[in-house]
């Protein structure tokens, strides 16, 4: 079913939305027999737009996104992107055998772009995540936040139009995460990328994004979803973030509260 | 539900960069080298030490008459004389030359035959389980055990040592690989899976690089088992026509009852197996983990 809803958008030429998650189930086998992980999960992003994907623990939203990235099957329902998405992971999952530069040209070599294009491509992707000249660094020589910067390059270098991030930002410092939201936003208003963003913080979800939808927990199911008008650049200190932030708290307390009374 | 207040907070893009600067300059890791003084003092000098230590104890045994029989115990001397004398002959190179460039061959092709097994048995499920246990059982098995049967079978020529060499090695170059690739982590696999490398490209571009540390080490145990193997082979199936190597020169000093000779040819084998160590395995084994940040220094 996927594979011919992707068709489908390819006849059309350009495409209506970034990823459609249509109808999408997801059990795992568990000591307790089949685990229902996701449950009909309904959800389109929109070319360009920016969505949160927000939840407590055992919410699925990792497995959501590893099945929208294509690593793993649902058990019922379709989903279709608009080519292979990019995805970024809480740990920067950069090879350490590469220097930073060649991560970013192995992105490219595996895409088909031609050798003598590489290092110049390369180059200009550093410099979009402000990494001009850390080409040649290895992996183990860069920081935290750097490292998940040029983990932003290699994605970006897959040129898909589709940005899938898992937790990114959840193992750095806070004044370093702060820093990555800006250069996030700048990036996705610079490039236009469509994004699916996973966290289980409400304020850097709602800091960061359009679209914040709510998953319940276990079975992971869309609980509530908000459209976020807050014009950028915002800070995470904004009233206006911290209003709906307390507004989405109270809902996703509300979700993890009727776990614990059965 | 839709919050549209606005918030007047100018931001320019400088400052953010400036920002981010501030912290990467705050966060990388300073690297150097190490000043070649410190290295001599704490790498160098110890061995050297322990070295001169244990001659010392052994030119003791000797003087003080503890030991007192030259057949049983020849003093450093006697065996420093037995060395120069082949020196001298032009015979000291050939010895190690004849088993060097033997070990080096096997162990070479022993990587030919090795690095496609541990390969195979790391990515297809049958084959590990057909031959994976067999394959690391085999590492516990004496090569030299090895030697009575590759006699019958080939005879008492160079083919034979190869073959023995290979019995110890390809296990050990095998299995290196084999659980270097086990230690991949699986965040690697999925990284590389969604940047378009499956299959044959994710096993070039991703698994074997990611499975490198574990296979040097396989190496590095490949040389020394393939060392011990023609070691082994040498002493027991020495026949004048194959050419004096380290192992006959010792089977030879015991039948002459030389034990100057003895000693030497076990001084020979024991600095050729560390030098090849020290100077191929070592420093390859050192390259692959600190270009990866995995080497402490300390």
């Amino acid at each position: 079913m996927a594979t011919t809803l992707a068709k489908a958008a390819d006849g059309i030429g350009a495409a209506t939305h970034a990823a459609r998650i249509e109808h999408v189930s997801k059990s795992f086998a568990g000591p307790a027999g089949q685990q229902l992980v996701l449950d009909d999960i309904t959800l389109d992003v929109a070319p360009g737009e920016f969505v949160t994907l927000l939840g407590a623990s055992g919410c699925g939203k990792s497995t959501l996104l590893n099945l929208v990235a294509g690593l793993d099957r649902p058990t019922a329902g379709g989903i279709s992107t608009d080519g292979r998405p990019a995805l970024m992971f809480q740990e920067h999952a950069l090879f350490p055998w590469l220097t930073a530069g060649k991560n970013i040209e192995l992105a490219l070599k595996l895409r088909g772009v031609p050798k003598n294009e590489r290092r110049g491509r390369a180059e200009e992707l550093l410099e979009l995540v402000r990494l001009k000249g850390a080409h040649g660094k290895r992996v183990h020589e860069l920081s935290g936040g750097m490292r998940q910067r040029v983990a932003l390059a290699r994605a970006l270098a897959q040129e898909s139009r589709l940005l899938l991030m898992d937790e990114p930002f959840a193992a750095l410092d806070a004044i370093t995460r702060d820093v990555l939201h800006d250069e996030l936003t700048r990036i996705w208003r610079e490039t236009q990328l469509s994004v699916l963003f996973v966290t289980h913080n409400v304020r850097e979800a709602v800091r960061l994004a359009q679209r914040v939808v709510l998953l319940s927990s276990r079975p992971g199911r869309i609980a509530r979803e908000w459209t976020v008008g807050i014009p950028h650049p915002r800070r995470i200190e904004d009233t206006a973030v911290a209003e709906l932030s307390v507004e989405i708290t109270e809902e996703l307390r509300g979700e993890i509260r009727r776990h614990g009374q059965h | 539900m839709a919050s549209t207040e606005t918030t007047a907070k100018d931001k320019d893009g400088g400052d953010l960069a400036g920002l981010e600067a501030g912290l990467d300059a705050l966060e990388t890791v300073q690297t150097g080298r190490r000043p070649l003084r410190l290295t001599l003092r704490e790498k160098v000098l110890p061995p050297v030490v322990a070295a001169v230590l244990v001659l010392a104890v052994w030119q003791a045994l000797v003087s003080f008459e503890i030991v007192d029989d030259p057949t049983k115990l020849p003093s450093p001397g006697a065996v420093w004389h037995v060395l120069r004398e082949a020196w001298l002959q032009g015979e000291l190179l050939g010895y190690i030359w004849t088993s060097v460039s033997r070990g080096l061959l096997g162990f070479f092709f022993a990587l030919l035959i090795g690095t496609p097994l541990g390969l195979l048995v790391a990515r297809v499920k049958v084959v590990r389980a057909a031959i994976g246990p067999i394959l690391s059982g085999l590492q516990s098995l004496p090569s030299v055990a090895w030697v009575p049967p590759a006699v019958i079978w080939l005879g008492l020529n160079n083919s034979m040592m190869y073959a023995v060499i290979l019995l110890g090695a390809v296990p050990s170059i095998a299995n290196g690989l084999v659980s270097g690739v086990d230690q991949v982590p699986p965040l690697f696999l999925r990284a590389g899976r969604t940047l378009g490398a499956t299959g044959l490209k994710g096993t070039w571009y991703v698994v074997l690089p990611a499975a490198l540390p574990g296979y040097v080490a396989g190496l590095k145990q490949g040389w020394a088992f393939s060392w011990r193997s023609l070691m082994a082979a040498e002493i027991i199936a020495s026949f004048p026509d194959l050419g004096v190597g380290l192992g006959q020169l010792l089977e030879n000093g015991r039948n002459a009852s030389d034990m100057a000779m003895v000693f030497e040819a076990i001084l020979l084998i024991l600095t050729v197996g560390i030098a090849i160590d020290l100077l191929i395995f070592s420093p390859l084994e050192r390259w692959v983990l600190r270009s990866r940040g995995l080497l402490v220094k300390g």
